[in-house]
């Protein structure tokens, strides 16, 4: 029995189970007593809250792919049948498609979370990189999504954001044919966009894990960004985090449930209620809210090539942040440049979410244009050259002397 | 677990921003991005209105009347089947009533040609025209738009509707206008191919309401409210259900966590 995993748990049945796969023992360590900062505020609830996002929305597309046709002729009408016919698939529907609302939301929050307090910084570079890569496949999922329900926007959506890729020179035409399986977004376009949105998702569930597994390795940074320097600056993730996360996700829960029952149509676009025209180009192409401040860095570049990688830039800009930071400390409460600095970024970021919005003529150009130059610089200049210059409060001794040396205040 | 009041001024900023921000977007989303030549529908109150309102069936059940007697004639509701019309208030012995008074395609009879016939409560609504190609070529090269998901498909919704609907007039001098077009104060361009579908007393109302255009308009407009978001009635009352119970779960969820807590601080 010399392979057998030593399992203490006492029933026999578990115990049997877990001294041959002790994934008993595996959630004990890793969700039970796992040692977790005791100074976490409540940003800290939204990864958990983007976990059970993609949950719900993983549950709710299988039930809409047994009723959604990927037909060009048939897919606009099935999704009516969807919301007309089938036993609460309005519901369902609706849950799905804010879903994808408040999955960018709540990842974006995570994501400034992240940055505010450092949380890319050594060692959890490989757990950023990770997550800017979960980023990446929402975006490619949530566009496919989009275009599934074949409306004038999804159609045209589609058109335009494929076609940027015919920048590319020399091979830009061959990638748009692929993407396409022809010669303009139809049935093959259809077919290979849903084949993805339901295999992207669990892709995404791999690589949530390997995220939440580096996570488990070097530990969770915290408000104060210095490491725990013992058991007294810890607690275990159960009871404690898994209480202060519930009342994240009820709350959660409720912002959800007010779009989907009182505004589902909100966040979307009344021509996506028209079914696609290849003949017949909307006034107006505008994407999902968010993907506007992207689409607006690409529009505030006159060249189309340059304006593409502008575009991918400000996303892949992410993967190489943690080294752009040269601060030896990593919560912006210690960094009294960066720490207005970096919601100077975020104000550029929303910005540049308005400007999109908008066509690019007149004074949206050269908002537009302000913002990205922040939003690049802050990342290329600002960030290199502030942490060498910048001089950090003093760093607290330990977790427990910042949140016991001071007086109380009530929770 | 607390530092001291001053370090998170920087968080205080940024919910200050964000909601600045948020108002910023409200309000610069509001207008179209084209407003010059869209014009902004009236603003009309609605039975649907507000996190409670529900379609007023009475005014649905006078517009589908408005729907059948009037805009039937060229446009089409073909998410709409008569089964449907149960959620208007009507009982089934109604709907077959009323689908009977239809004739709708029935596939093909014995010896292959298209068969028709009164109506099911489980059929569609029957298109008035064939196809796209026929409409257009009825119609002097117009097309009039499915009607089915109208409201949700148009900046404005019912207040769009409506708008169009009341918002034939005389055009102003100087404007020119293409032949076989009408003038209306609510449509993008002011030149609609549809001429005025509705005067005072073109339906009879069984109700006694008075058959004006501005009321036949509301009437028409709430009914296509309903075809577009049937589910509306079920949707707002358990959404009320499912958010009560969500905040009484969030309170009790808060309390166990002060409670586990508690030894902590």
């Amino acid at each position: 029995m010399a392979g057998l995993h030593k399992s203490d748990i006492p029933n026999p049945v578990l115990n049997w189970i877990d001294s041959r796969l002790p994934i008993i023992t595996m959630m004990q360590k890793e969700y039970g007593v796992f040692p977790t900062p005791r100074n976490f505020n409540y940003f800290w609830n939204f990864g958990a809250l983007a976990m059970v996002t993609l949950i719900i929305l993983i549950l709710t597309g299988i039930f809409l792919a047994m009723s959604y046709q990927p037909n060009t002729t048939l897919a606009f009408d099935s999704v009516q049948h969807i919301m007309r016919d089938v036993n609460y698939g309005w519901l369902i529907r609706y849950v799905h498609q804010n879903g994808a609302s408040m999955f960018f939301i709540v990842t974006y929050i995570h994501i400034f979370r992240g940055m505010y307090y450092g949380s890319y910084k050594a060692p959890r570079e490989l757990l950023w990189i990770l997550g800017v890569v979960i980023l990446l496949l929402m975006m490619a999922t949530a566009f496919m999504g989009y275009v599934l329900p074949w409306g004038q926007m999804s159609y045209w959506g589609a058109t335009v954001i494929t076609n940027l890729f015919s920048a590319f020179p020399g091979v830009g035409k061959y990638i748009v044919t692929l993407l396409w399986g022809g010669f303009s977004v139809d049935q093959p376009t259809l077919n290979r966009f849903y084949s993805l949105h339901y295999l992207l998702p669990f892709v995404l569930v791999g690589v949530v894990f390997l995220h939440v597994a580096a996570l488990h390795i070097v530990g969770s940074n915290n408000p104060l960004g210095i490491e725990p320097r013992g058991p007294q600056d810890t607690l275990p993730f159960h009871p404690y985090y898994t209480a202060k996360d519930s009342v994240g996700v009820c709350v959660f829960l409720i912002v959800w449930a007010a779009f989907v029952f009182f505004a589902p149509n909100m966040l979307g676009d009344p021509n996506n209620f028209v079914e696609a025209n290849p003949l017949q180009t909307p006034a107006d192409i505008v994407p999902e809210w968010y993907f506007l401040p992207y689409y607006a860095v690409l529009r505030s570049v006159p060249n189309k090539l340059l304006g593409v990688l502008m575009m991918f830039g400000s996303l892949l800009v992410l993967l190489v942040l943690p080294w752009l930071d040269t601060s030896r400390v990593r919560s912006a409460r210690f960094r009294p440049t960066y720490r207005w600095l970096i919601l100077v970024w975020v104000l550029s970021f929303v910005v540049l979410g308005i400007c999109g919005a908008h066509k690019p003529e007149g004074i949206w150009v050269i908002l537009s244009r302000i913002a990205a130059l922040y939003y690049f610089a802050h990342f290329l200049v600002i960030m290199p050259i502030l942490g060498k210059l910048e001089r950090p409060l003093p760093l607290p001794e330990s977790i427990t002397q910042a949140v016991t040396g001071r007086p109380l205040e009530s929770h | 677990m607390r530092t001291p009041r001053f370090l998170f001024a920087p968080m205080r900023t940024f919910f200050a921003l964000m909601v600045a921000a948020a108002l910023a977007i409200t309000g610069l989303l509001a207008p179209p991005a084209s407003a010059q030549d869209v014009p902004t529908p009236p603003n009309e109150n609605w039975s649907f209105d507000g996190i409670f309102g529900t379609p007023d069936l009475a005014a649905a059940q006078r517009g589908f009347q408005v729907y059948s007697e009037v805009c039937s004639t060229c446009h089409a509701i073909h998410q709409m089947h008569f089964r449907d019309l149960t959620g208007l208030g009507f009982n089934d012995a109604q709907v077959k009533a009323i689908a009977s008074t239809f004739t709708v395609p029935q596939g093909l009879d014995d010896s292959g040609q298209p068969k028709e016939g009164p109506g099911m409560p489980a059929n569609q609504f029957r298109s008035p025209f064939p196809n796209e190609k026929a409409a257009r070529a009825a119609m002097n090269g117009a097309y009039p738009p499915d009607l089915s998901l109208i409201i949700n498909a148009r900046e404005g919704g019912a207040n769009y509707v409506y708008g169009i609907l009341t918002g034939y007039a005389d055009a102003p001098t100087g404007f020119t206008m293409q032949d076989a077009m009408n003038y209306n104060r609510y449509f993008p361009g002011h030149q609609i191919a549809m001429p005025q579908p509705l005067q005072d007393g073109k339906v009879t109302y069984t109700d006694g309401t008075p058959n004006t255009v501005d009321q036949m308009a509301r009437d028409v407009a709430t009914f296509l409210y309903w075809t577009s978001n049937p589910e509306t009635t079920e949707r707002k009352q358990m959404g009320i259900r499912v958010i009560l119970f969500l905040v009484l779960l969030t309170g009790v969820t808060y309390a166990v966590k002060r409670k586990i807590w508690s030894d902590v601080h």
